[in-house]
């Protein structure tokens, strides 16, 4: 590479260190120690913040995060594939529209929509003064992981709808036409065509919901209440209110790794996928 | 010739306003190569994509093997298309490509290896079979498209300008390819094209369309030389065409010359338009040994033959010799009465 060029890439080289190396690195150091975290002097190594985070309470808050986040992710994918399919499928004429519907939502404060949530799904919401004036019993939805699952489905579909109707908008009608041609009615084509071809798409949608869903803590926080905290909440906990930075970044380090897992697993598939074709 | 296999009856299609194929008529039989022909928005896709059963007909019928196809869907008609761009599946790789209708159709596992392997060596693509199609030249997809076709023994293969996207060699030798292909599978091929000359090179029928409606349908020879009206003469090949009457049989008259032709049965003094084909003209260097004299304008090398334009007192010919005669030189012009196609007046049929 030219060398005047490689010099342009040295203010985001210490943007990254000071900003992302460093922060990580002390996040790291905490993790693995105990003491006052303003006196450096006073820090001893220690695994003592890893042994807590296998206490089973802390066990089970994580399971429910993962849990919840996959389950959240499904559900996107179950309705955003089938509604990515209706857009893309849209006279090009309304797809504008149609895609907009789908998109305002993100347009407005993430806060907003979930205080929206807030108030139809509490124990006197919308939904249960609803219920009660059709002469059902009432929804226990909220606090709950139930409302937390609404919130996250809520908030996160537009980011399962938008790749996978990227992908999808861009397979050629012809390739359609010729599995058609070739025997395949509507079932056979899309499953031997249009599924495959959207793999890329759902894939990034699977990404673009599942990391923030698990790591969410406004939306559990908000409509999970305090007797059902998410992983998101217990790192929140830890830094604003309990003060324990070091138990904090142990939880923060085990998130990121389960991340950084699901991701190596997902691009796996992606990289099957698309290697598939090769075998006979 | 062969038996009747797909008939045409009034075929319609609109698009709003616009009528893109106009009360059709045509009958296809086994073992054809016929081309549709024409500029591009006239129909000849359309036409196609309804034999496919890609586009619904608005009215019309289309029969094949004497039964009616109009609501059978794509994929139950015994019929395969090669696309304009090919449309393989980038997801799998040759030899999935080829195997795709077979698999749909359950095809036992053997059977498809032994005959998509035949196939592929058929196209000249042995050794492909795991490539991704990607990863082919365009006329290697070209085949690949071809033969994903073929394996499923369709009785007729749609195709549509399927040589639109090759350069002029690859084009020409894939012409040549194609033509031998039908021969020896035997099945009828409708072909798509906008390139008279590919037309007239590879087809047994050429059927040449303009605005939605048929203009003619007739061997290459037939409408190469004996073309119906103004636009199918324009349409293939160069040609001198003249607005003329006929005053009696076997006579037609135009800038004051009488000549002999072959044609009759027109109404006496009725005006027609004849049609001179560049090569059919012969230069006598005595002005006075031709029919018609002109002074030489403009004179092209072509290759094969010099292309010249010869300006008489009413007209400019075109004339296409091998042998050249400069510029400002007097010339005569003969013609012989074969050479003339007299066409009833009038541009096209609408």
């Amino acid at each position: 590479m030219n060398k005047k060029l490689r010099l342009l890439a040295y203010p985001y080289s210490v943007w990254m260190g000071i900003f992302i190396v460093i922060p990580l690195f002390l996040i790291l150091v905490y993790s693995v120690t105990t003491g006052d975290i303003h006196d450096a002097s006073s820090l001893k190594l220690s695994g003592e913040s890893y042994k807590k985070v296998l206490e089973p309470i802390y066990l089970n808050i994580i399971k429910d995060s993962f849990v919840l986040a996959a389950a959240s992710t499904l559900i996107c994918l179950l309705l955003g594939y089938p509604a990515a399919m209706i857009i893309s499928n849209t006279n090009i004429k309304y797809r504008g529209l149609v895609l907009v519907f789908f998109i305002v939502p993100i347009w407005m404060n993430f806060l907003l929509r979930t205080y929206a949530w807030m108030s139809l799904l509490s124990p006197n919401g919308f939904l249960n003064r609803f219920l009660m004036w059709l002469g059902l019993p009432k929804l226990e939805l909220m606090p709950g992981q139930g409302a937390v699952l609404v919130g996250m489905v809520y908030n996160f579909l537009p980011f399962m709808v938008l790749p996978i109707y990227t992908v999808l908008s861009k397979i050629d009608k012809n390739v359609l036409e010729a599995a058609s041609d070739l025997g395949g009615n509507k079932i056979v084509t899309f499953f031997r065509v249009v599924l495959p071809l959207s793999v890329p798409g759902v894939v990034s949608g699977i990404t673009m919901v599942f990391m923030p869903a698990v790591s969410t803590f406004i939306i559990s926080g908000l409509l999970g209440g305090s007797k059902t905290p998410l992983i998101g909440d217990l790192i929140e906990q830890q830094f604003i209110s309990s003060r324990n930075w070091h138990f904090g970044s142990a939880l923060s380090i085990i998130l990121m790794v389960m991340i950084l897992i699901s991701m190596a697993i997902m691009s796996r598939i992606d990289q099957n996928n698309a290697q598939e074709g090769r075998k006979v | 010739m062969g038996k009747v296999l797909i008939e045409l009856k009034n075929l319609t299609k609109r698009y709003g306003d616009m009528t893109a194929v106009d009360h059709i008529n045509l009958t296809i039989r086994e073992n054809e190569f016929v081309t549709l022909l024409g500029p591009s928005g006239c129909g000849k896709t359309t036409t196609l994509r309804m034999i496919g059963g890609f586009e619904e007909p608005d009215e019309g019928e289309i029969y094949f093997e004497g039964k009616l196809l109009n609501n059978v869907p794509p994929y139950k008609r015994n019929i395969n298309t090669v696309f304009q761009r090919y449309a393989l599946f980038t997801h799998l790789n040759v030899f999935e490509n080829v195997a795709f209708g077979l698999r749909i159709k359950k095809v036992p596992k053997h059977e498809i290896e032994q005959r998509v392997k035949r196939m592929l060596k058929m196209v000249d693509l042995e050794g492909f079979e795991k490539r991704y199609v990607d990863s082919l030249s365009g006329g290697q997809q070209q085949r690949v498209a071809i033969a994903r076709a073929l394996v499923n023994e369709p009785k007729v293969l749609l195709l549509d300008e399927p040589l639109g996207a090759l350069d002029l060699k690859l084009r020409k030798e894939m012409q040549i390819e194609l033509l031998d292909m039908q021969r020896r599978v035997g099945i009828t091929f409708i072909y798509v094209t906008h390139d008279q000359e590919e037309a007239l090179t590879m087809s047994d029928t050429v059927v040449v369309m303009n605005k939605g409606v048929i203009q003619q349908v007739g061997t290459p020879q037939d409408i190469y030389n004996e073309p119906i009206n103004r636009f199918v003469a324009d349409f293939i090949g160069e040609s001198n065409i003249i607005e003329a009457t006929m005053p009696e049989d076997f006579k037609v008259a135009f800038d004051g010359v009488v000549l002999d032709c072959v044609d009759k049965g027109f109404e006496p003094n009725e005006p027609v338009d004849i049609v001179i084909r560049p090569e059919d003209i012969r230069i006598v260097t005595n002005p006075d040994e031709g029919m018609i004299k002109g002074t030489v304008t403009s004179v092209v090398f072509k290759g094969v033959h010099y292309e010249m334009l010869i300006q008489s007192d009413y007209r400019e010919y075109m004339v296409h010799r091998t042998m050249m005669f400069p510029v400002g030189s007097v010339v005569g012009m003969n013609i012989q009465p074969a050479d003339i196609q007299v066409m009833k007046r009038g541009e096209a049929i609408e």
